[in-house]
């Protein structure tokens, strides 16, 4: 299991240095950002020239790159065009972030896997034709119409939440941005977990547990979830990181000040620093997340060893 | 047993007691802003670059500024004229050397007197190149800005030798050619003066800043919100008239408006294109939609032979008669833009060197005209003109393709104009400061100041600092030349008029339209308007 572990961490490293490298390429095709900075006015040129070096733009991009990966490795993600570190961007960030991924994930686990179990034992009924209807629409709509729809239904017509977020971001006000972010996944992880519970029911062990006389509840949950949830935690796992960088969307529509919105601001000013630093962070919680996920194999499938 | 069911009857009262703080304190937010004598909310965007003065360039930050700072001029929030406001006197015999005498008795916010030095210092400040300031041209007009801001290399002197400090509360000002209209130009907010904190501890400075305006800084988190509350001892005539104002970050302008129609913000100074259909509905009489300084036009590389040969300011003036600016302002616009007739804009008045109908004929739509210019003029270099915008923000695609489905009808002719967008508009800028447009491209000019000399010189001047075009002609820059160095402002205005009518016979660009400022605010609030920039006269604004 140790070794295991460590040698996951060594392979990180050419995934995270190559990443890296290729964000740090595309920002740089996108042009000079100085051009941006002044607005429709240009820039005179001996200010640029002095922004540019400020900023190390006047260096070639590998030699940029290799600043700026050095720099990072000392916890120096560089400064923001508005004279802010990155840092401290993250820091404002990141924790918005967190809490809407966390309650999106919570909606996933807790109504997802419910709902995909109580339809998994019900196949074919009425209720499973049902919730298998409702996931369809979720998964076709898009995230901004559900979004939009519940803001203005939920915050504008019937009151019941603020249609922004307040600065503080809240788990509270977070709830309803919350199961708009999750809703696509959630409807996913639904099917996922019935298909997989369909599927074990009719398998060995579960009869033999059923013929043991154990009581249902501890059948469902000891014999048929405990295998069933496998490629569920592989979904899920990999939808953190997703959720993180994918709540751009969500947190535009709910003015949610957290990572979705700092990234499309630093890519709509072209702010290398920022887009870098914020996606080098992402890179980091994905390669985190899908160990973390390898990992709840063998505890949930002891025969799941890793050398 | 009885201490048992004594505990968990606590703990349910410390669960009332936790629930009920913590809707208080959602609800909080709202009522207390009621409670404290009128603190309206109004939505925000993060400020591009850092707070100062002179690095400010575009709206959000400058709307901060036109609250915390007032500089020797104002600009009138209804006529756009430049009173004095810190200046006692501005005397000039040439136009050329200025005496500044301040008035006595102002403050910062805290406590520091505003004097001749706390001018002249933010202004060298500003100039100085290594302190990366964005509107450091702003102080090119004065003597020694060479020196302070060379066009490369690195600084040969540390201040403005045109500055001078002669008393307590006098300066002088030296300019490096005459310039009549200068004094007009200091209400602009790069020319505010800076408090000794500014200089001793700009971090701090920076995260809340200290001016001299009738509000101060209460509480800053950056990028989210602005608290900004009335200053008590404000000398100044234009005390605000409400409590303070929390400036809230949106993200979207539809969430913010959004907001305003939920009841959960007071304010919103830029409704969304999508919005306009249902906003008098949604508000009726608090919507606002008044002129500012801003203009669009279309630009031509002049550094393209193709567009800079004899014959082709005819093709231009065909262009510009092919574009129905009317009914794109109609019915793209909503008429939140009226159709230029002009190369200024309304916001200056009469007196101010605005001249609707100035462009004439070749501003008016006439499809048979155009089509005749363009054919002497050699038609479209290449068959076809392709107009260049951004695509990321503005949503300027679909004017420019009304733009060129127009052109295309008025020439009879599918393939006349076709839209080129640029992905940013960082690299829209770079090919246009690389000179690499080959047609067409947009163009827009928000002004400085309310002056007619704003609108022609930076953008039209022979290799001036907006001249993206490049247009260039001798007659053009001679007249501006003598419009500067006029005393009379009534003749300066109409030599800069003259000068505009040369632009119009070469057709230097093309004017669309003027752009208003558009603003819907909730029942709280009575006397909101917008200033010429399109900003809100917050200090004006009652609550309640």
């Amino acid at each position: 299991m140790g070794r295991y572990v460590v040698r996951r961490l060594l392979q990180m490293i050419p995934v995270f240095i190559g990443a890296t490298l290729l964000i740090f390429l595309m920002v740089n095709v996108m042009g000079d950002p100085i051009a941006g900075l002044c607005g429709d006015r240009e820039c005179d040129p001996a200010t640029a020239a002095q922004l540019r070096h400020e900023f190390g733009l006047d260096q070639p991009v590998w030699q940029q790159y290799a600043t700026y990966m050095g720099n990072v490795f000392t916890g120096d993600f560089g400064t923001a065009f508005n004279g802010q570190p990155v840092t401290e961007l993250m820091g404002t960030a990141f924790p918005v972030t967190i809490r809407l991924t966390v309650v999106a994930i919570l909606f996933e686990i807790v109504v997802g896997i419910i709902l995909g179990v109580v339809t998994g034992l019900r196949r074919g009924r009425p209720v499973d034709t049902g919730v298998l209807l409702l996931t369809l629409v979720v998964i076709s709509v898009p995230t901004f119409v559900t979004g939009l729809l519940l803001q203005l239904l939920l915050g504008v017509k019937w009151g019941w939440i603020d249609p922004a977020v307040s600065s503080e971001a809240a788990f509270g006000e977070l709830i309803v941005p919350g199961l708009v972010l999750a809703s696509v996944s959630l409807a996913y992880v639904t099917r996922l977990t019935r298909t997989s519970i369909a599927e074990n029911r009719r398998s060995d062990y579960v009869r033999t547990a059923i013929a043991k006389g154990l009581p249902r509840h501890r059948v469902i949950t000891r014999h048929l979830l405990r295998n069933s949830l496998i490629p569920v935690v592989t979904f899920i796992g990999t939808d953190i990181g997703a959720l993180m960088g994918g709540a751009i969307v969500t947190e535009r529509i709910f003015n949610i000040h957290g990572v979705g919105y700092q990234l499309y601001q630093g890519i709509l000013r072209q702010n290398t620093q920022t887009v870098v630093g914020f996606v080098t962070v992402l890179v980091l919680v994905f390669l985190v997340a899908n160990l973390v996920v390898d990992l709840l194999y063998a505890v949930l499938d002891p025969r799941i060893r890793y050398a | 047993m009885r201490g048992a069911t004594h505990a968990r009857w606590a703990a349910c009262a410390a669960a009332v007691v936790l629930a009920a703080t913590a809707c208080g304190g959602g609800g909080g937010d709202g009522g207390s802003g009621g409670g404290s004598g009128g603190v309206l909310s109004s939505s925000w965007g993060d400020p591009q670059n850092p707070l100062e003065p002179a690095n400010t360039n575009e709206v959000q930050g400058g709307k901060v500024l036109d609250m915390i700072f007032r500089g020797l001029k104002k600009y009138d929030p209804g006529t756009g004229e430049a009173q004095n406001m810190l200046a006692e006197k501005i005397d000039t015999s040439d136009s050329q050397n200025f005496t500044v005498t301040v008035k006595d008795g102002w403050t910062f916010s805290n406590g520091e007197k505003v004097t001749a030095q706390s001018f002249v210092d933010a202004w060298n400040y500003g100039a100085s190149l290594k302190n990366n300031q964005r509107n450091a041209y702003f102080f090119a007009y004065i003597d020694g800005y060479d020196k302070v801001h060379p066009e490369s290399g690195s600084q040969s002197a540390d201040t403005l030798s045109g500055l001078k400090v002669t008393g307590p509360l006098t300066f002088t000002i030296k300019l490096s050619q005459k310039f009549s209209t200068f004094p007009d130009t200091l209400g602009y907010p790069a020319f505010a003066p800076l408090p000794k904190s500014f200089f001793d501890d700009h971090d701090a400075w920076l995260k809340k800043p200290v001016g001299n305006g009738p509000y101060q800084v209460d509480n800053y988190t950056r990028g989210s919100q602005m608290s900004l509350r009335k200053w008590d001892d404000y000398p100044g005539s234009d005390k605000a008239q409400n409590g303070g104002v929390d400036l809230k970050v949106y993200t979207d302008n539809n969430t913010a408006y959004t907001d305003l129609i939920a009841g959960n913000l007071d304010l919103v100074d830029d409704v969304p294109a999508s919005q306009l259909k249902n906003v008098k509905n949604d508000l009726g009489d608090r919507y606002i939609n008044t002129p500012a300084g801003i203009i669009q036009t279309l630009a031509f590389p002049f550094y393209d032979n193709d567009w800079n040969k004899s014959g082709s300011e005819k093709v231009r003036k065909g262009l510009s008669m092919a574009i129905d600016r009317k009914q794109i302002t109609d019915t793209i616009f909503q008429n939140t833009r009226t159709p230029a007739t002009d190369w200024t804009s309304p916001v200056l008045g009469k007196d101010g060197g605005y001249k609707p109908g100035l462009c004439g004929d070749a501003c008016e739509y006439n499809a048979e005209e155009a089509k005749k210019l363009v054919k002497e003029g050699g038609g479209l270099p290449g068959g076809q003109v392709k107009i260049t915008y951004n695509a990321d923000t503005g949503s300027h695609k679909q004017w420019v393709d009304a733009v060129c489905n127009s052109i295309n009808n008025a020439l009879d002719n599918d393939r006349a104009c076709a839209g080129n967008p640029v992905g940013t508009f960082a690299d829209f800028r770079n090919q246009i400061t690389g000179q690499k447009m080959s047609g067409p491209f947009r163009a827009g000019w928000q002004m400085d100041y309310p002056l007619i000399q704003n609108f022609l010189q930076p953008l039209y001047y022979t290799n001036a600092s907006s001249n993206d075009g490049k247009w260039s002609s001798k007659k053009f820059d001679d007249l501006v030349d003598q419009a500067n160095a006029e005393t009379d402002t009534a003749k300066a205005v109409g030599l800069f008029q003259q000068a505009e009518e040369v632009l119009r016979d070469d057709m230097g660009a093309i004017p669309l339209w003027y752009q208003n400022g558009s603003a819907g605010y909730s029942d709280r609030l009575s006397n909101v308007k917008l200033n010429p920039f399109s900003v809100p006269v917050y200090n004006e604004i009652k609550v309640g």
